[in-house]
């Protein structure tokens, strides 16, 4: 009796049949395999399919993600990556050579994942099978000691036994179980959603893969900056930059365009978060397809605007003075905003503008301006390099000067950043220092020498966008809330059996015994018994007991405390 | 926005600043209250531990050695009994209920107060004490939400004030809804000072408002259920950790062991193994169906966010991998050979996830979700 439990029999031996087919898990086996190939290839894959590798790879798939988690991964930010590699140069290498700086797309944990889905798949079709007989079939019979069951009951009655059987299959269909007379015993189960919605779980798992692999491969993504007032057309050549997976062709870009009309920011004016973002929109005119009509949205930073499968995201944003650039003639050579990079979290920016052609100099001679350009939107005494607060408070523009080549037709691209010096030469004061003014609104800096003159008219904003299509992102939504609603009735739902056998006792006198038993224990199985018990019983009182001491003490030879030796 | 708007909205925000301030102090007045509170209902749980100790019930050696057996097999089995109906009670027949096979029949500990009346009196004022520092905590809760106008979560402080109210709620709804809990509540309050300690020492934040990027209603019901996952996760922890130690104890008794006397005194009480191995399990198989949720409206709401659903973040890699553990845990549930104490294992290391989740990855590693601290983290990230 000091057994433990590891030598106690499995509640399958005990029950025989009854117990089985509760549910659809695959059975374990350890047997070695046959010989030969075939032998060999079935072992494997009854392995494969086993619950206890299931077990393994899902244990190797959370280890697996952890190392991603912590070090830099190229997918998320490259330029940490790159960082970790110049401080750790060898330690750099062999993460190189294992791919632990794209854990999520490395060869073992894809190997992991598909040998998980391949076991899963391995796992659903035949548990389907198995599922559609045990639909066919009906529940098994009650095996001969019902008092081996986790909840048992039985009294006696005056009832004769076809008619207690008859009104417990009445009660056990009305209660929606699957009921059957079998002998001298009513077997009926129910819940079989359980199954159902755990095969519904498993599978949704495999079309949110499918869906997040679908995704990965057609995605795309490119940005762009636009000024207040300004446009753009969904095409290739439009981005400032583009990526996308490998199958993605042009032909797959939605047809849209939008117009920035308006750029909005509000900050937090007081306290310790003064200067925090509160809000940030941008409004802006759309049209779908070429000659789609106009309409107006809100673009705000978590409402993107969705055109077909592209969601556009407000990711950025910035100042854009408007500048005149006049020639000594006072020709208008120039005209534009020139959007400015941030510097810092109150938007201290800085850029520059590039007169590239139709400007002459005070001799008449063509030539190129440059300007270097330092932006604050709230200037401060005190405070002549940063801007105090993100908004525009007092917009002061710092421009330096240039002329000379500005190098863009030599080949090399550039950066529309910055300013290339090495042919320019700076302008030059009256103290023969490089030439510097700042700048506010409405204000001009003229150029020394007659050579023109730089106007600051005012001060537009602009907003970065980011143009996604990530496809099939809705089948990886329908299979997320499959696999919910699955789970919850799988974890939820409760399978069970009940008999009930009714028999003439060698009185004369019916025995009625009644069982339950779950897929897993559970209290709503005696709760449940003892429900139907109770309107049964009503339906065949009791009778009187043959001897006192077995009313509610049930022969502990019957019922033992202990498990009985094997 | 024109500067005549900047200013006037200013003004607004000032004389809206001194309300809130007003608010938040009264916030912080009602958390160290709580905690207070708790310290009283804490000492009085320890006495209902103390004095339960004068009791010797040793229903589980009775059940499980040797000389206690002979008294058990003579008397009627260890059975819960649910009777048919309310009318002709007597007559009705009784559910015998039995342990599945593989499992012991080892009756529940009476309970932290070892069936000692002084003992239930203390467990009783303990419980008392709960329900009132609960109350206050909640109202200390409340009133940070409406001092920041938005939901108390925007930072580390505010979640572990929201967190431990939600434990302490998650245990007195199932005290109110009669399941056997008491034990637990030594336990709960204990590491409910420890988390409000943590807060309102290391993590404590002046009131602030949340950056555009988390202004979303998706906020509120990823960061909710997380919060409520987290609650439930952790009492099962809990009860999982006692599995362990009342295993151990049926084990060596089973065996013929004798444990030593505190361990007895102290394990008798607490139920079964096997039902603490089904609490556990009933806690953690309910509430994962929320924490999937949980993750897909945190994968919505990236999508918003950041234009993808999902990027690998370390916090969304490591609710993953806290998904993925009370994943193998309830298929260790399911498997011949994995059942008892080796998932128990799985469940603790599955918890050990989500706690890693929290501190570790707020803490230790950066990422998109760096609301830690409350500076412009997640706009930054998003490009801003
Ligand atoms: C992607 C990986 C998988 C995940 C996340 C997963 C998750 C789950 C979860 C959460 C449950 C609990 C539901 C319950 O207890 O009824 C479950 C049950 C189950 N899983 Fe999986 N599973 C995965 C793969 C597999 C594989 C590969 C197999 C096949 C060997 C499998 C077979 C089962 C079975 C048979 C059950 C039901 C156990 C029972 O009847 O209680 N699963 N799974």
């Amino acid at each position: 009796m000091s057994k433990t439990t590891t030598n106690a029999p499995t509640a399958e031996e005990e029950l025989g049949a009854a117990g089985s087919q509760l549910s659809t898990a695959p059975e374990e086996s350890l047997s070695m395999p046959a010989l030969g190939v075939i032998g060999w290839a079935r072992w494997f894959w009854r392995q494969l399919t086993s619950m206890r590798v299931a077990l393994l790879l899902l244990l190797l798939l959370s280890l697996g993600a952890i190392p991603g988690s912590l070090i830099p991964q190229t997918g998320t930010d490259e330029t940490k990556v790159a960082d970790f590699r110049k401080a750790n140069p060898t330690l750099g290498d062999v993460y190189d050579k294992l791919g632990l700086f794209h854990v999520y797309s490395s060869v073992w944990f894809s190997a992991i994942y598909i040998l998980l889905f391949v076991s899963l798949i391995g796992c659903i079709v035949p548990r389907t099978w198995q599922f559609v007989g045990q639909l066919r079939g009906r529940p098994p019979g009650a095996p001969k000691r019902l008092t081996r069951l986790p909840a048992y009951t039985t009294w006696r009655t005056e009832a004769e036994p076809e008619q207690v059987r008859e009104a417990a299959l009445a009660l056990l269909k009305k209660r929606h179980f699957r009921a059957h007379l079998t002998g001298d015993n009513v077997a009926a189960e129910k819940g079989y959603l359980r199954e159902v919605g755990n095969l519904a779980f498993h599978l949704a798992l495999i079309v949110m893969l499918i869906a997040f692999a679908w995704g990965q491969l057609f995605k795309m993504e490119g940005n762009k900056l636009i000024v207040e007032g300004d446009g753009f057309s969904n095409t290739m050549t439009q981005y400032d930059d583009f990526k996308s997976g490998t199958l993605f062709t042009q032909d797959d870009l939605d047809p849209f365009s939008f117009t920035l009309n308006d750029f909005q920011g509000t900050y937090e004016k007081t306290g310790p978060n003064r200067g925090t973002p509160r809000t940030y929109q941008a409004k802006v005119t759309y049209a779908v397809g070429a000659y789609g009509k106009d309409k107006k949205t809100v673009i705000k930073v978590n409402k993107p605007m969705a055109i077909g499968d592209s969601k556009v995201y407000l990711t950025a944003h910035g100042y854009a003075p408007l500048l005149t650039v006049r020639d000594g003639k006072g020709n208008v050579v120039y005209r534009d905003a020139v959007p400015l990079l941030p510097l810092d979290n109150n938007v201290t920016s800085s850029g520059v503008v590039k007169v590239m052609d139709g400007y002459r100099n005070a001799q008449g001679k063509r030539e190129q301006l440059g300007f270097e350009a330092f932006f604050l939107p709230t200037y401060t005494k005190g405070s002549e390099t940063a801007s105090t607060f993100p908004a525009l408070g007092n917009p002061v523009l710092t421009l330096l000067s240039y002329h000379g080549d500005l190098g863009v037709d030599s080949g090399i691209p550039q950066s529309v950043y910055q300013l290339d010096k090495s042919h320019m030469k700076g302008f030059k004061d009256a103290e023969g220092k490089q030439q510097r003014q700042n700048l506010k609104p409405g204000q001009t800096m003229k150029l020394p020498g007659g050579a023109g003159s730089i106007t600051y008219e005012s001060t537009a904003e602009w907003a970065n966008f980011q143009v996604t299509r990530q496809p099939a992102s809705g089948w990886a939504l329908t299979g997320a809330v499959a696999a919910i609603f699955g789970l919850a009735a799988s974890l939820f739902i409760q399978r069970r059996r009940v008999w009930v056998r009714a028999v003439k006792g060698a009185d004369g006198v019916t025995v009625v015994e009644m069982a339950g038993l779950g897929r897993s224990e559970s209290a709503k199985v005696p709760e449940e018994l003892g429900d139907l018990a109770g309107i049964l019983y009503d339906q065949a009182p009791g009778a009187p007991e043959p001897d006192e001491d077995s009313t509610d003490t049930p022969d502990p030879e019957v019922v033992p405390a202990e498990r009985p030796e094997k | 926005m024109t500067l005549a708007a900047v200013t006037e909205l200013a003004g607004a925000t000032n004389l809206a600043a001194a309300t809130n301030e007003h608010l938040a102090n009264l916030s912080n007045t009602l958390i160290y209250s709580a905690m207070a509170v708790y310290t009283l209902a804490f000492f009085a749980y320890i006495t209902e531990w103390i004095f339960g100790s004068r009791s010797k019930i040793g229903r589980t050696a009775a059940a499980l050695t040797a000389e206690g057996k002979g008294k058990a097999s003579g008397k009627a089995p260890a059975v819960t009994v649910k009777k048919g109906g309310s009318t002709a009670v007597l007559e009705r027949p009784k559910v015998v209920v039995r342990a599945a096979a593989g499992q012991r029949d080892v009756p529940d500990g009476p309970g932290a107060h070892g069936g000692d009346e002084q003992g239930d009196l203390y467990g009783r004022i303990a419980v008392s004490l709960t329900v009132l520092a609960f109350l206050i905590e909640l109202g200390g809760v409340i009133a940070r939400a409406a001092s920041v106008e938005r939901a108390p979560w925007g930072n580390m402080y505010e979640f572990n004030i929201t967190f431990s109210t939600v434990a302490v709620g998650v245990y007195l709804t199932l005290l109110a809804l009669k399941k056997n809990v008491r034990w637990l509540g030594l336990f709960l309050i204990t590491t409910v000072l420890l988390d409000l300690g943590i807060a309102v020492t290391a993590l404590y934040t002046a009131s602030d408002q949340l950056v555009p990027a988390l202004h979303s209603y998706w906020l509120y019901i990823h960061v909710s259920t997380a919060i409520l996952c987290g609650a439930v996760f952790y009492v099962g922890a809990v009860s999982t950790i006692l599995y362990l130690f009342k295993d151990s104890y049926e084990n060596k008794l089973a065996n013929g062991g004798k444990p030593g006397s505190f361990a007895t005194s102290f394990l008798e009480r607490l139920p079964a193994s096997s039902s603490l191995d089904k609490f556990s399990y009933r806690v953690n198989a309910a509430v994962f169906p929320l924490w999937t949720f949980t993750i897909i409206a945190g994968a919505i709401w990236a999508g918003d966010a950041w234009g993808r659903y999902w990027g690998w973040d370390p916090k969304e890699t490591w609710s993953f991998i806290t998904w993925v553990a009370y994943a193998c845990y309830l298929h260790a549930r399911a498997t011949a050979g994995w059942k008892g104490r080796k998932a128990a294992y799985l469940a603790l290391l599955a918890f050990g996830c989500w706690l890693f989740n929290y501190y570790g990855v707020n803490i230790l590693v950066s990422g998109k979700h760096s609301y830690a601290d409350v500076s412009l983290g997640v706009l930054q990230a998003a490009g801003f």
